[in-house]
Order: C-alpha cells, then structure tokens, then sequence
C-alpha cells in the first residue's frame, strides 16, 4: 500500500455478465493482462440468483438458467486463464484511471489501468424512491432481495403477497413464490402497459391465473411491525390515484419491481458524463465514456431486458477497451451526434466518435410508450438510410437497429436521427 | 425483590440521558423499555437538528435547557464520539412584510443568551446558500446551529449508561406503576421491578404513566403531533449547506431544508395532531405538503432523489413546555415528560437536570473519582476515513475490508461491533440506526440478506427469527415449500 502501486492493462468493475463477456473479448482480442475485479465471493453477479431458464436463445440457442448462462463463461474466463479478485469493492476510480478497492484479503490496493471497463449493473428501485404513503413494516422487499432471500437462502419472504410494478423480476417471482408455496394475489401496475417482457407476461402470470391489474398503483400500507394490508387504486392518465377505486388486499407481503437504476455512483466520482434519460454513461460507439479509457457495458450503461444482449454489447466495450491499450488515445475528431426522437427516448451509443469508422455500428435504444405497425428509421442527415416497419414496439422491450460501416464513411454525416414514422 | 435506585421508563434520547447521567452516582440503575432497542420512539424519527435556542420564550425551561443542551452537544459528542456537524442554521425570511418577525427573533434569541446571532440581508445570504429561493429578503443566521445523528446520540448515552453500570430491559412495557411503602413498583407483564425512584421518560406515552401516580387535578396530556419528511439521497446532500427554517408568514410555517449527518437532504416535517400515538404513518395529503412548503425558501429541492419517507410523533403538550418535576404527591417519581423539538438538543442538559433532582432527591452520592469513565468508543465511519486509515483497520481486522453495505459503505466488522456491544444490536433496524447500514439509495436492497445472515451466525438464531425491530416484525416467514403439503403424506391421508 502507500506507494506501491499495481500496473494491468484492463481493469473491469464487475463480475456479472457484463464483466465476464467483456473479459473473455478483451483477451480474444490479444490483451493478456486482464483483471475482473467482483464485490461478491464468486463470479457471475445477479445471474446466481436467477435460476429460472430462458437465458442464451441469442447466444447459445438453447434456453439456460441464468447459474448455467453464468457458468458457460465463467468456464471460457478459467480457461483462459484471466485473473479474477474475488471480496473485491471497487471504491474510487480517478479521473487517470487509478483504481482503489478494499477486500477482507488484501485490505485496500490501488492499480493503474491502462483502460477500465464498468461493468457494475444496475439495482431496484425502492419503496421509498415511490414514496408510497403508509407504514414502513417488515414485509416489504424489491423483487430481486426477494428472489435473493427464496433463491440463495431458501427463505420465504411471505405466504400471501401483493406485487407492485410489472418489471420482468417482479414477474418472475410472482411465479417463483407460487412454486414455493405463497399465495400471490395480484400485480399491480401504474402505467397502461407491463414494463416486462410478453413472455413473462403469459408464463410468470397468465399461467398461474395471477392478476395483472394495469393503471393501478398501491396507494397506503398497514402494519405496524409486519404488512398487514396495502390498499390498490386505479390511476387516472396523469398516474395519481383515482378517488373511489381503493380496494384493501390483506397480505403480508408486498413485493416492488418498479424500474432499474444503473449503479454509477463509481462513474459519477470518476467523472464520467451520465445521460439524465438511462442514468448511465454517455458514450460512444466504442462504448468508450466521456473520460478516455474508461468504457461502459450491460446494466450500468443502461438497463437490458435479455442478458444476451448484455454479453454483446460487453463484448465490443472488451474489444474497445484492448485496442484502447495497443493504440492509446485517438487524435479528437468531430463527434457526430445521435439524435433520438418521435418516440425513441435513447439510443445506446448516444454519439459517434467521429474517427474511422471502419465497423457497423449496433444503436440500442428503447421507446417511450406502446406503439404499433410504426417504422424504425434511421436518417444520416437528411437521408433515410433504414426504414424497417415493427408491429409492435413497446417500453419493456429494448430494440436494436444496425448502421452500415460503409453508408458511415460514404455519406459523412453530422448528425444521425433515429426515431419512429408512421409511414 | 430487588431493589433498584431509579428506574427510567423509556430508552429514547431523555431516558438514555439521564441514565447516562445517573451513572456517575452510586446508585443501582434499570431503563425499561417496550421496544427491542433503544432510540425507538420520537428520538429516532425527527429533524435530528441541534436547535441554537432562539425560538423557545425567554425564561421558559426549554429556552434555558435548548441553549445548554446545544452547549452541551458538542461536548459530549467528543467524549461520546457521536455525529455532530455545526453546520448553523438559517431562518430565512421571504416577505418584507415579515421582517419585524425576524427582528423579534433576533432579540429573543439574544434573551435566551444565544450566541454571535445576526441578521443577514439577501446577497450575503445568497453567498451562504446558492439555491436560496428568489423571494428570501433576509435571514437569521445562527452559526451555533447544526445537525447530529440521533441515533448515535442516543445509542452513545445508553453504551456509555451501561459501561458505568446501568441496566437496560428491553421489550418488556410498563403496565402499572404503584406505590409501595417506601418504594414503588414498576409492573411490566414480564416482572414486577421495585424501586426508590421512577423516571418517566416514555415519550407520548408519558401521560399514561404519569397519570398512574399523580393527583386528579394533576392530570397531563401528551398530544401526538404527527411529522413527515422526505430523505433524500447524497447526490442531493449539498442542496443546501445549513439548517434552512422559513419565518413563518401569511403564507404559513413553512418546512425545514437540511443535510444531515449522514449526506443526505431532509426536507420536512408537517405537524398534525393525531389520535393514534402509533400513527407513524406517512399520508398522501402530508408528503405532499411538505413537497409544495420546501420551495417557499429553497429553490428546485431535488424531490426526484427522494430515498424514503417517514413521520415521527412529537410528545405535545398545551403548555408548550418541557414538564420536568418531581410529581406532587408522589415522592421521588418525576417527570420528564413533553419533551417535544427542541427536546433532542436539549436532551443532554435534561440528562443533567433531572439526573441532579433524582439525586437530590434520593441522597445519591457521586461515584469516586475515577469511577466513572466519560467516554465511549465510537464505531468506524468509512466515508470519512481516507484509504490509508481504512488499510489499517483492515490489518487489525480483515472483516472491515468485507463491504456489507455498499451504499452506506459498512463492513462486516462494524456489523459485528454493533452486535456484540452493549446494548447490542439484534434486529436490523438496531443494525442500521448503529452503523447506517439499508439507510442508503436501494434501502437495503442488497444487504439485507447478508445482515440477516450475519445475526444469524453471531446470535446463533435461525432465520425466521430475524426481525426488523422486534416480535412481530419477522423478515422472514418461513422455508421453501414448507407449506406446500407433502404428496407421500397426502396419497395415505386423504381418500
């Protein structure tokens, strides 16, 4: 400690599938000196505790459970080999990329990256963030600490349950705590529309005849020591509770899967530049952030709803990061800004660096609302290059659109549109 | 039966600084308390704001305890080793009209001998606090003001009770009190505790007890007077830089503005009176009060940073006066009742004064020189620590580098601190008002499981005993699948 001071190529905050995807893609892509840095004592972040199936159909065409997802790339980072600090929390990353972490083994250490990749993921939004009226009992947990506590623990939070916010974890432990043998009443929805994927829809709820109640939201809590009862109520379309529409549902648990906040705390003191609209870094088509050598990917960028998505994208912020390494800093070019509008809330990157770009870029984004038989277009400048219609885009469903490497270095553009059309 | 000295009914702030107090006599001291800890009632959800004293009237009680308790506050915290930050405080004025208020509080507050108090005008105010609202002409400034952590107050006082000696009872409730002979008996449904004198600290429930002893004529009544607040995240923590009161105006009194000793921004709180004294509820009409009177003095409170919401109770009496006294007619029981705002910045110069009526009244002697150590250990605080403090905490105990809590940052070690002190911690509401822990932005999101396991282990308690503060708040109700009925069971049981 004091003066020494670790020197690695690539640092990445996280062990989820984030870090992991990026790890393997940094090696593939000839840099060797790669450490993962992870807060808890194995590898494979939230994915552990996720152990209903439906993860890999993009990336392994065939459905896992999120410990056997994990697992695929846990085996890929162990055969090659690539150092891993387990007990690990990353607690400052400066602006020159010195990274501090603390752990029960090695007590506080500080390494300089040549490139960091953030990789931390997101966490639930809580009760308190809705301030929800009522009383604060034991009995009220997000989603995920519920899964965590049934899952890892083999707790049950609560035997008649109450869920607010149709989030896809709120979903899936709708069914899992049916399996486990608690009764679960009903999901209750503020917005007219699931923030959840269809699929969980039909099997975490319609399956097990579970109630999906859409513009509704909990409006008052009871009990003193353990919830006793929360009170449900339909919401006019400015979202507040419409006077009349109360009803009581006695229960014991009230689970929220309300929304995703990516984890930037680490970003923020590093100085990296945030977008207000996902709550994580702004960056560029290399994923890289607004502080050189320091890239972005899965849940911290911004929220994902399939992990096959998340190993992609790490997947490229990994590459980025080893050729940051081999060719150090690019000579500033004129940034080209994207442009998301009519529908189309952001776009993941938010900008293009400007500098040879010499590969199709991936633009993700989501929408602001449900909309059907609309066109995704993509303008450079005022020319449509993409103009592919969708029957139906929805804000639970992130959504990904492809520009051509070669439509890029033709046309030049200053400015990048994405957005939706009728026609 | 044993006989003790005093016995304080009630561990919030008042009970535990009198207690505290008693200590350095040679006496025989038990706090009974009905919940599972300390710090459970008022003392834990307020303001948690040191007042200067300028608001109280002159010659009332609480005028001359608030500005000696504020004396008081900053000296204990360095022997006691709890939060304390003298931010200072501001009463800000939004209407010309209103000025002589601020003027007449000025000139009571230099009545009730506050110090280096002043008038600010607008730019010098503006300087102080950027995000001041537009209509502020002028404000109160009173740089003895600040913010402390009431939790640690409390839990400090009560470590350091029982270091010299004193004794704590927890969940057990007072029912009765009565005399007996010389003595009184305290009655819980657990035991019936006998003693020479009784300490009635026990919050909005005072006038029950107090009621039980006193004359006809001398009944109290503690009117539960409900606040709400918002917590905001760290992100909002520098919003404002001190205390920030309004002047109450023709548009109303207006709500406080903080940040507290933890980084965060409190906004609040509403005062409404309630029947219930367990009404600690928040409500829809009360948050959103507090919502529209923060921006008549601070512009654009980021309410979108909101972590949580509560209310807390105020123990509120008619006279609007502490009601500290031995009780006519019943010797050596005395009251330490209506300790409502400013009761937490007054509550060491309570601990004083009714410490010294009980010792009085009793004869207790002081403790031989020596006896009784001033000091308390406080407990490691990552987030002021630099690293190279926080590396060598790790070399004498590898658990501080275990990050529990990653919010709040709190290590495991700390965890296991609070638990093996005394009082210890045994819920997870005891673990956070002792270490901050679940008091961060996902509220507990993630640590909740791994404090639970770590009382587990250290408490040698199964899960589903767990609470979050006490009987009836389990966290957990049972085991997968424990009561999905068993189908080699059901295939011989039922036709």
């Amino acid at each position: 400690m004091g003066n020494s001071i670790e020197k690695r190529a690539i640092v990445i905050v996280g062990g989820g599938p984030a870090g992991l995807a990026a790890a393997v893609a940094a090696h593939e892509a000839g840099e060797r000196d790669v450490l993962i840095l992870e807060r808890d004592t194995q590898l494979g972040g939230i994915l552990n505790q996720c152990i209903h199936n439906g993860f890999g159909l993009h990336t392994f065409h065939e459905e896992l459970t999120g410990p056997e997802y994990a697992a695929r790339y846990v085996a890929q980072v162990d055969e090659l080999g690539i150092e891993r600090r387990l007990g690990t929390m990353v607690l400052d990353i400066s602006e020159d990329r010195v990274v501090t972490a603390v752990s029960a083994t090695d007590g506080i250490t500080r390494i300089q990256a040549g490139a960091v990749i953030l990789a931390m993921g997101c966490r639930e939004r809580p009760r308190g963030a809705l301030a929800i009226p009522g009383y604060r009992p034991a009995g009220i947990y997000s989603a995920g600490t519920a899964q965590r506590l049934v899952n890892i623990e083999g707790q049950l939070p609560g035997r008649e349950v109450v869920i607010l916010g149709s989030g896809d974890i709120g979903l899936i432990m709708a069914r899992r705590m049916t399996f486990e043998g608690a009764h679960v009443q009903c999901v209750a929805e503020i917005m007219p529309y699931s923030g959840g994927l269809k699929r969980n829809i039909v099997q975490c709820l319609d399956d097990f005849g579970i109630p999906l109640l859409l513009s509704h939201t909990v409006v008052d809590i009871e009990g003193r020591d353990r919830v006793e009862a929360v009170t449900i109520a339909e919401v006019d379309e400015r979202m507040k509770p419409i006077p009349g529409t109360e009803r009581r549902y006695p229960c014991d648990t009230l689970l929220l899967s309300v929304g995703l906040l990516p984890e930037n705390e680490l970003s923020r003191e590093a100085g990296v530049e945030l977008s207000g609209v996902t709550r994580g870094p702004v960056v560029n088509e290399r994923l890289e952030t607004s502080v050189p050598g320091v890239f972005a990917c899965g849940n911290v960028l911004h929220v994902h709803d399939l992990v096959d998505f998340v190993s992609q994208e790490a997947a490229a912020a990994g590459r980025s990061a080893a050729a940051y390494v081999a060719r150090g800093e690019d000579a500033a070019a004129q940034r080209v800004d994207i442009v998301a509008t009519d529908g189309v809330r952001y776009t993941v990157p938010a900008y293009l660096s400007g500098s040879d770009l010499d590969q199709d870029v991936t633009l993700r984004f989501r929408v602001g609302g449900v909309f059907r038989d609309r066109y995704v277009s993509v303008y450079l400048d005022d020319e449509r290059v993409r103009h592919a219609k969708k029957r139906i885009l929805t804000p639970g469903e992130m959504e990904q659109v492809v520009i051509k490497a070669d439509q890029l270095r033709e046309r030049a553009p200053h400015t990048v549109t994405v957005k939706l059309e009728e026609e | 039966m044993d006989l003790y000295d005093v016995i304080v009914i009630g561990a919030g702030v008042s009970g535990c600084a009198v207690a505290r107090e008693l200590a350095r006599r040679d006496a025989r001291v038990l706090v009974v308390e009905r919940a599972d800890d300390v710090c459970c009632g008022t003392s834990k959800a307020n303001s948690a704001i040191v007042h200067a004293g300028f608001d109280a009237q002159p010659g009332s009680l609480m005028a001359k305890l608030n500005v000696e308790g504020n004396r008081l506050m900053y000296e204990w915290a360095q022997e006691l080793n709890f939060g304390v930050i003298p931010v200072g405080s501001l009463v800000v004025c939004v209407s010309e009209d209103t000025r002589d208020g601020l003027t007449a509080l000025l000139e009571r507050g230099r009545a009730n001998g506050v110090p280096d108090l002043r008038i600010i005008e607008r730019d010098e105010l503006v300087q102080m606090e950027p995000n001041i609202a537009d209509e502020a002409v002028a404000a109160l400034w009173a740089p003895t003001g600040g913010i402390v952590d009431c939790f640690g107050l409390t839990i400090a006082l009560a470590e350091n009770a029982v270091a010299n000696g004193v004794e704590f009872a927890f969940n057990q409730q007072v029912v009765d009190v009565r005399r007996d002979g010389d003595a009184w008996l305290v009655v819980t449904p657990q035991a019936t505790l006998r003693t020479r004198a009784v300490v009635n600290a026990a919050g909005v429930y005072a006038d029950d007890i107090h009621n039980l002893v006193a004359q006809p004529d001398d009944a109290l009544r503690i009117v539960a007077r409900k606040g709400e607040y918002y917590l905001l995240d760290t992100t909002a923590g520098a919003h404002v830089r001190h205390t920030v009161f309004m002047l109450p105006s023709a548009m109303g009194k207006g709500v406080l503005v903080s940040p507290t000793v933890h980084g965060n921004l409190i906004v609040g709180p509403t005062a409404l009176d309630v029947d219930d004294k367990e009404a600690t509820n928040t409500t829809p009409d009360g948050l959103a009060q507090v919502a529209s009177k923060c921006s008549l003095t601070v512009k654009d409170v980021p309410l979108r940073e909101v972590i949580t919401t509560f209310a807390g109770l105020r123990a509120h009496q008619d006279a609007h006066d502490f009601r500290i006294g031995e009780v006519a007619g019943a010797p050596h029981f005395y009251d330490c009742a209506a300790i409502e705002s400013p009761g937490l910045t007054s509550a060491p110069a309570i601990g004083v004064m009714v410490a010294g009526l009980v010792a009085d009244g009793l004869g207790l002697a002081d403790k031989p020189a020596g006896a009784f150590d001033p000091t308390r250990p406080g407990y490691a605080n990552l987030n002021i620590i630099d690293f190279d403090a926080w590396g060598r905490l790790c070399e004498q105990d590898p658990a501080y580098g275990n990050i529990i809590c990653r919010c709040c940052r709190v290590s495991e070690a700390q965890i296991v601190d609070t638990i093996h002190r005394n009082p210890g911690a045994r819920s997870l509401d005891a673990v956070k008002r002792r270490t901050g822990a679940t008091m961060g932005r996902c509220q507990g999101g993630f640590c909740t499981p791994k404090i639970m396991e770590i009382l587990e282990r250290e408490l040698g308690m199964d899960a589903r005993e767990i609470t979050k503060r006490g009987p009836g708040s389990e966290l957990v109700l049972g085991l997968n699948k424990d009561a999905v009925a068993d189908p080699s069971a059901k295939e011989g049981g039922e036709a």
